[in-house]
């Protein structure tokens, strides 16, 4: 009566603590320029060196440009911190692939197109979003800079093991819904704090349908809903996907991996601290209206009304389903407090974004489309992206800014065609980084201007200060591309079937 | 990092009654570009202290005569977002030794331990006692005693256990870090590295 997570779990302590945490061994570290710079000085000072060298991989994606990456780059303050990890990988032995690289790309679209990324093991890096190599069927969290440093003295980690909650999803997708709205349709209900404290897997038929693309875009959120991170049991699509990759095994050691692997799976009888069951049928193409990514809505919906019983019940939902999780301590005081909170945040929200309660969003205009990160950079959301806009153009007052995730999604935009299919729609595909998903770059959303971005976070200022991001998949923002305004992709795929 | 150690703390709460305040509020990302890790607490809350043309914002708590105190309150669901540890150097550089919110998210609290700053997690209603207490009395005094899990508001006599493992109790009343603590493990890493080769 075993879950996924505790086999996996518990074949990586090295040690216990009594009413402590356990010591956790690490078979994968990742690192990249902007919270490693402090734990390589933090070793310097202890007088030690990176303990198993062969066991991280670095690249340089959060803070690179998107343009001319073949050029020295100019700013200093971004210059530097790369410089550093090139010496500090030299140092130190650790692969690096740097700019240019043709493995180059944002650190959780390598890790698992290289391979790297396998199941059953423990995945870390500086940063959060490494919940995404979940997808794969391995325990893969964000750590801070202090615990980078652990990893890189002594590859272990000391970890409390967390609760464990269960989202089934069931159901067959309707036309003109990917991955990205499931997992903003699942935080829309349950709100961002709802995982706190949890390791999330995510099962049933909708996920098991989806490509192993989507299902790194669902465990990329799942941290946005508070979880340390989320993980799917590995099947033949994990193996199909990993096989011939250049650090995946070979020979017979690929079939040893692959008997391994093919028993990674939660028992029929396993228990977890929460169940939580979605049905697929009723997810219709998301958008958020809010600062957070909780703050999401059917496209075709309405903004709550802050102080309404519309808003009231969205939130009184998701009270609901976290009191549920909260057990006996839930008291109703408590709810109606958190409910008052989350109002006033909700109206914040709205002067923030410019929205009024009420509002219908469809049809309004938009002045940026980014298109890219972890969570939708991959090739499948360049291709379905290049399916929306095929044979139209971009509306002229959009900004568009296509980011790959990585070189090799860079080669494979041009290798299937897709370049070209954009390039004639008006849009140009630029070189791989983190870019506007986080604004540290020169890839900036101007103070006020509404941007339909497949990242992550929507947070006050996250794509730059001021910018009003509007969460979406790749769908959402393709047909909005060639409209300018906010606009429900089933409604271009009606007119355009492929 | 080692820390400094850690007892009891006693000092003015620094109240900010918000829900889910994002690592991208606490330090925003364009202020991540040093390779130090001193120095952040300039710009802790930045875009709340500053107006877009660089000027002070009067009444936010950081700029009024109540925002020196070393033990920070907030809301649900503190330091949620990105995993960035500059949060937890920003908030500790700037001078506090605490954070009391009802729920801290996963990577911040174990940043924040790791650099010596204790995230202290409260009930709704001993939260809602020190805001309400804050509202009709122009300062409020927390007191945080590490020895026995316990957080108190001095004036009203309000007290309330907390959570922490004895493992980090013990690391932050000694001044150690997990660093020190791992590091005399070697020998048992090696073994279960050995250990793992053979089965697989
Ligand atoms: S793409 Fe965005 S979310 Fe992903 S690692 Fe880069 S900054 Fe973080």
């Amino acid at each position: 009566m075993k879950t996924l997570f505790d086999k996996i779990w518990e074949s990586h302590i090295v040690k216990e603590i009594p009413d402590g945490p356990v010591v956790l061994y690490i078979d994968r570290h990742f690192i990249h320029e902007v919270t490693s710079p402090q734990a390589f000085t933090g070793l310097r000072n202890r007088g030690r060196k990176v303990f198993r060298p062969s066991q991280t991989f670095a690249t340089c994606d959060h803070n690179v440009p998107t343009r001319n990456q073949d050029k020295p780059i100019e700013e200093s303050t971004s210059r530097i911190p790369i410089e550093q990890l090139a010496a500090n990988t030299k140092e130190h032995g650790i692969t690096y692939f740097p700019l240019g690289d043709p493995s180059n790309g944002v650190v959780h679209i390598i890790g698992p197109e290289l391979g790297i990324t396998q199941p059953g093991m423990t995945i870390v890096c500086g940063d959060s979003h490494t919940s995404t190599h979940g997808a794969f069927g391995s325990i893969a969290f964000g750590i801070g800079t202090s615990e980078v440093e652990m990893v890189l003295a002594t590859q272990t980690l000391l970890q409390s093991k967390p609760k464990q909650m269960l989202i089934k999803v069931d159901g067959a997708l309707p036309n003109g819904v990917c991955a990205k709205d499931i997992i903003l349709h699942i935080i829309s209900r349950l709100g961002t704090s709802a995982g706190t404290g949890h390791f999330i897997e995510f099962a049933g038929s909708t996920i098991k349908g989806l490509t192993m693309e989507g299902r790194m875009t669902i465990c990329n959120m799942s941290i946005e809903m508070g979880a340390r991170g989320g993980l799917i049991a590995p099947d033949s699509k994990s193996f199909d996907y990993l096989k011939g990759r250049d650090y995946s095994p070979t020979g017979e050691m690929w079939e040893r991996a692959i008997k391994r692997w093919s028993e990674l799976k939660s028992d029929p009888d396993a228990i977890y601290d929460a169940v939580i069951e979605i049905d697929a049928t009723q997810i219709e193409p998301m958008i958020t209206w809010g600062t957070n990514p909780g703050m999401g809505m059917a496209i075709t919906g309405r903004v709550p009304l802050a102080g309404s019983s519309a808003a009231g019940s969205q939130v009184a939902e998701k009270s609901a389903a976290e009191l549920a999780m909260a057990g006996s301590k839930a008291v109703e005081l408590t709810m109606a407090v958190s409910n008052a909170i989350e109002l006033a945040m909700a109206e914040k929200a709205l002067n923030y974004m410019g929205f009024k309660g009420g509002e219908q969003l469809l049809g309004l205009p938009v002045d940026y489309i980014f298109l890219g990160s972890c969570t939708n950079g991959r090739i499948e959301d360049f291709r379905a992206f290049a399916n929306i806009v095929k044979g139209s153009k971009k509306a002229p007052e959009v900004t568009a800014w296509l980011v790959p995730g990585s070189k090799r999604v860079e080669r494979q935009i041009e290798e299937e065609g897709l370049g070209k299919i954009l390039r004639k729609a008006g849009f140009e595909v630029r070189q791989p980084g983190c870019s506007a998903c986080l604004g540290m770059n020169e890839d900036k959303i101007p103070n006020g201007k509404y941007c339909i971005s497949t990242t992550n976070r929507n947070f006050e200022g996250r794509q730059g200060p001021g910018a009003r991001t509007i969460l979406a998949g790749p769908l959402v923002a393709a047909a909005s591309a060639i409209t300018g305004v906010i606009t429900d992709p089933r409604e271009i795929q009606s007119k355009n079937p492929t | 990092m080692n820390s400094k150690k850690f007892t009891t703390v006693v000092s003015k709460a620094v109240i900010i009654v918000k829900d889910n305040i994002d690592t991208d509020q606490i330090i925003p990302a364009r202020f991540l570009k040093t390779t130090s890790r001193e120095g952040f607490g300039e710009n802790l809350f930045y875009d709340w202290r500053y107006d877009s043309s660089g000027a002070k914002i009067e009444d936010f708590i950081l700029n009024t005569p109540n925002g020196d105190g070393t033990i920070l309150v907030a809301g649900r669901n503190f330091g949620c977002g990105s995993s960035r540890e500059h949060a937890a150097w920003a908030i500790a550089d700037y001078g506090f030794r605490a954070v009391v919110s009802t729920f801290f998210a996963d990577i911040f609290r174990s940043n924040a331990l790791n650099n010596g700053l204790l995230p202290v997690q409260v009930s709704e209603g001993f939260y809602s006692a020190i805001i309400n207490y804050s509202k009709s009395n122009n300062k409020t005094t927390l007191k945080i005693d590490l020895m026995k899990k316990e957080i108190s508001v001095e004036e009203s006599g309000d007290s309330e256990k907390f959570e922490i493992n004895n493992y980090k109790q013990e690391c932050l009343i000694n001044g150690y870090d997990d660093i020190d603590y791992l590091l005399s493990n070697i020998k048992e890493i090696e073994d279960y590295e050995l250990y793992k080769a053979s089965s697989l």
